[in-house]
């Protein structure tokens, strides 16, 4: 307790009443039994209706026989229980988030830096693009592709081919289907390895700079260590790796790796509007960094792209990573819109759970917890990375 | 200087001002611009060159398919299906007032507009700056308003008859869930970021879970959770609305966003403002509402605005417990069978955007204008 506390709690002669220390207590009291109640009135609500539906709450009826038919990325039979089920939702929802992630960083970085290019035309088309589908519901731009983009695709039967292999339909997008054989592995292998050796050299390099100041392209070296180590190492095991080409019939196409409308529809619909969000805040972390940085920069002799990479990036990545990590979780929530393409994510399952069973109150449990903890698995993640890159005070 | 002249008559000396030669053609007008801001190096003038092709690839294909090849009238699908390279806008025509109105009964529709008149008189002034009365306007917008157009647009006395929440749709009920969410979440909004910042722990700890839990989660896991569980937890007998309890899902979700922008101004209030209202005598409430929040939310109002944008495109999901905003009752009339060609779903669809985006952008450059009127700091 402070000085001050102190001195007001024992000043004589005023009513106990007035005390801070006992009103706070007194309104702190106040709400949690108020909430309490609330919560014991709510619970006896449910207990009474849920004894009236004749409903069992718990979660047993994860154990029982789905007999659902829908198609996920994990393989789902109509044998398999409800709790199968609804962890093949999870897997769709992590899936088309993380896929989502990736291809909005990307976009959404280029259409930053392009919104401050120096070239008119290239400003103008990323202003465009950022003023159109920021102003837009996602769920609109999921529609857009789903119903005025993939379903106006020509059939399988007419569909445009690129070659044998790759095909774009109504149906979906087929490719051909990678199968790796076991001595992949060796593959793989070398791959780690290599990234590994080309760590250690980008290290050697920079403790010689500093040392001597001379440069060293370790980002060329690097790459060619990992291209080589891996490659050999592909063919020496003898190129365990072939394509599983998808086959057209007279009305589908079967075999291969299938994106599916509703998988595709989502997908870029997700990385595209929030591409734009991205791309505002990276704008908006460049333009944070003084001027006279680059100024001091470029008076130093540093190139162009120098100035960018070494100068500006590191304190932009500072102004734009917090509001990054929130556009990372709206993507994780609004992979939820699934449900209304019909792409079978974690909501969308858990719906068609809710149907036949009427667990209501533990199917939004299941919800809440597994969004509760994707987002907070994000946000731990990127707060690692924030304060890696955050400034660091003497 | 003209003495000067006058005395000498020196050759070398000019006894005329020469007129300014214009500027390098290579460096002012079409030209100049055009080297300065397309070709200024060969990489310029490489992003140029892809930069026109794709706008010429988008732009043509769009300005054919949104005006040339459109179909412009007809009454049923006939017109469009035998023109499927180009936007249907009779289907647009044809429709719109189900668009704008849902199924609200025809002969009350002026009940709707009235409503709509009502909104603009309300937020109109409320949006310029310099507009008088606006604490009265406040009171409009918070109480007046919802009453009166809730009165209104329910009906049910005065020889008004009652139309029932189940056939409002369209635009209108995009306005109305979203118009409630914003009116609702702000003084939620303030009263959790207050308590997020309160030094009582209970008080704090009860709002950082109801701020945490609903930014959490996915807009569509609580409208179901207001849909499926809300009924289980009441009594047995009561019944709300369904769309009630979609308003209170939105706005639940909104507040716990506006909470969050919120804070973010009480903490831009220099902590001498505290100390100075504290010092003057004022209680805690007093000090929140005469010192800080006027300036807390005139920092955040860019934020707010935001939240607002945010909150206009959500609306877009109450679809999901089968409430008819503007969004699926386009999708619903693409099913059709009168209209439905494969022209018929870009059309509807762009329709929706457009009327989306121009409300959002134009909160949006509300927005900016605010944030400019109010940046007082020194910009490069």
């Amino acid at each position: 307790m402070s000085v001050a506390d102190a001195g007001r709690t024992s000043s004589p002669g005023v009513n106990w009443l007035y005390k801070p220390a006992v009103r706070q207590f007194v309104i702190q009291a106040a709400l949690v039994v108020a909430i309490l109640g609330l919560i014991a009135w709510l619970v006896h609500n449910t207990a009474v209706n849920l004894a009236d539906r004749h409903i069992a709450s718990g979660f047993g009826f994860l154990n029982q026989r789905s007999s659902f038919d829908i198609v996920t990325f994990l393989p789902l039979t109509a044998e398999d229980s409800y709790g199968r089920a609804i962890l093949a939702g999870l897997v769709d929802t992590i899936i088309v988030s993380v896929l989502a992630i990736i291809i909005a960083t990307i976009v959404g970085v280029l259409v930053g830096i392009a919104r401050l290019s120096s070239n008119w035309l290239i400003r103008a088309l990323s202003t465009v693009y950022v003023e159109t589908l920021r102003n837009i519901p996602p769920l609109l731009v999921i529609l857009f592709w789903y119903l005025a983009v993939i379903a106006a695709l020509p059939s399988p039967r007419d569909a445009i081919t690129l070659g044998s292999a790759i095909s774009l339909s109504n149906r979906g997008f087929y490719m051909p289907k990678p199968i790796f054989g076991a001595p992949f592995v060796w593959t793989v292998g070398a791959f780690a390895i290599s990234l590994v050796v080309a760590y250690f050299v980008k290290r050697w390099a920079s403790a010689r700079q500093m040392r001597t100041g001379t440069p060293f392209h370790s980002f060329w070296a690097g790459l060619a260590i990992v291209v080589a180590l891996t490659l050999i190492a592909f063919v020496a095991t003898g190129a365990p790796l072939s394509f599983e080409v998808p086959v057209k019939t007279r009305f589908n196409v079967n075999g291969g790796l299938t994106l599916s409308p509703e998988f595709t529809s989502l997908l870029l619909a997700l990385a595209l509007y929030t591409a734009s969000f991205i791309a505002e805040i990276v704008r908006a972390g460049i333009l944070a960094v003084s001027h006279g940085q680059t100024e001091a920069a470029r008076a130093l002799g540093l190139r162009h792209g120098t100035t960018l990479r070494l100068v500006i990036l590191p304190q932009a990545l500072r102004v734009i990573v917090p509001p990054l990590t929130s556009e990372y979780l709206n993507i994780i929530k609004n992979s939820s819109l699934a449900v209304a393409v019909g792409y079978a994510d974690l909501v969308a399952v858990g719906q068609s759970v809710l149907n036949p069973t009427g667990q209501a109150i533990e199917v939004v449990a299941i919800w809440m917890t597994f969004y509760l903890g994707l987002s907070i698995l994000t946000s731990v993640g990127m707060n690692i990375f924030n304060r890696r890159i955050a400034l660091t005070e003497r | 200087m003209s003495d000067i002249q006058a005395e000498t008559d020196l050759f070398f000396v000019r006894q005329k001002v020469v007129e300014p030669m214009p500027p390098p053609t290579r460096s002012s007008g079409l030209i100049g611009w055009a080297r300065a801001n397309l070709f200024g190096s060969v990489f310029d003038t490489i992003l140029s060159i892809v930069g026109i092709t794709v706008a010429l690839l988008i732009i043509i294909p769009l300005v054919k398919w949104a005006l040339i090849d459109a179909t412009w009238v007809g009454d049923n699908r006939e017109a469009c299906a035998a023109n499927t390279a180009g936007a249907c806008w009779a289907f647009i025509h044809a429709n719109i007032g189900q668009f704008i109105y849902g199924r609200y009964p025809d002969p009350e529709r002026w009940r709707v507009n009235l409503f709509f008149l009502l909104l603009v008189a309300g937020i109109v002034p409320m949006a310029i700056p310099s507009a008088p009365f606006k604490q009265l306007n406040l009171l409009y917008i918070f109480i007046i308003f919802p009453v009166v157009s809730g009165l209104l647009l329910v009906g049910g006395f005065a020889g008004l008859p009652e139309v029932d929440t189940e056939v409002w749709g369209g635009l209108f009920l995009t306005l109305v869930v979203s118009y409630v969410g914003m009116a609702l979440s702000l003084p939620f909004g303030i009263l959790l970021a207050l308590g997020r910042r309160s030094e009582m722990p209970g008080v704090r700890a009860v709002c950082v879970a109801v701020i945490e839990v609903a930014r959490g989660v996915p807009l569509i896991t609580v409208l179901f959770m207001a849909s499926v569980m809300l009924p289980l937890f009441l009594p047995e007998g009561v019944n709300f609305d369904k769309l009630l309890r979609a308003l209170i899902g939105v706005s639940l979700f909104a507040s716990a966003y506006m909470a969050e922008v919120i804070r973010g101004g009480l903490q831009a209030v220099p902590k001498g403002q505290y100390e100075g209202a504290k010092a003057m005598g004022l209680n805690y409430w007093q000090m929140t509402r005469l010192i800080i929040l006027p300036q807390a939310i005139r920092i955040v109002i860019p934020g707010i605005v935001n939240t607002f944008i945010g909150l206009f495109k959500d609306t877009s999901l109450v679809y999901i417990i089968s409430i008819f905003e503007l969004l699926s009752t386009i999708r619903n009339s693409l099913a059709d069978p009168v209209w439905a060609t494969s022209t018929t779903p870009g059309t509807g669809l762009a329709f929706a955007a457009a009327v989306f985006w121009i409300f959002c952008f134009g909160m949006s450059q509300y927005s900016q204008y605010t944030e400019r009127r109010l940046n007082t700091g020194h910009k490069r």
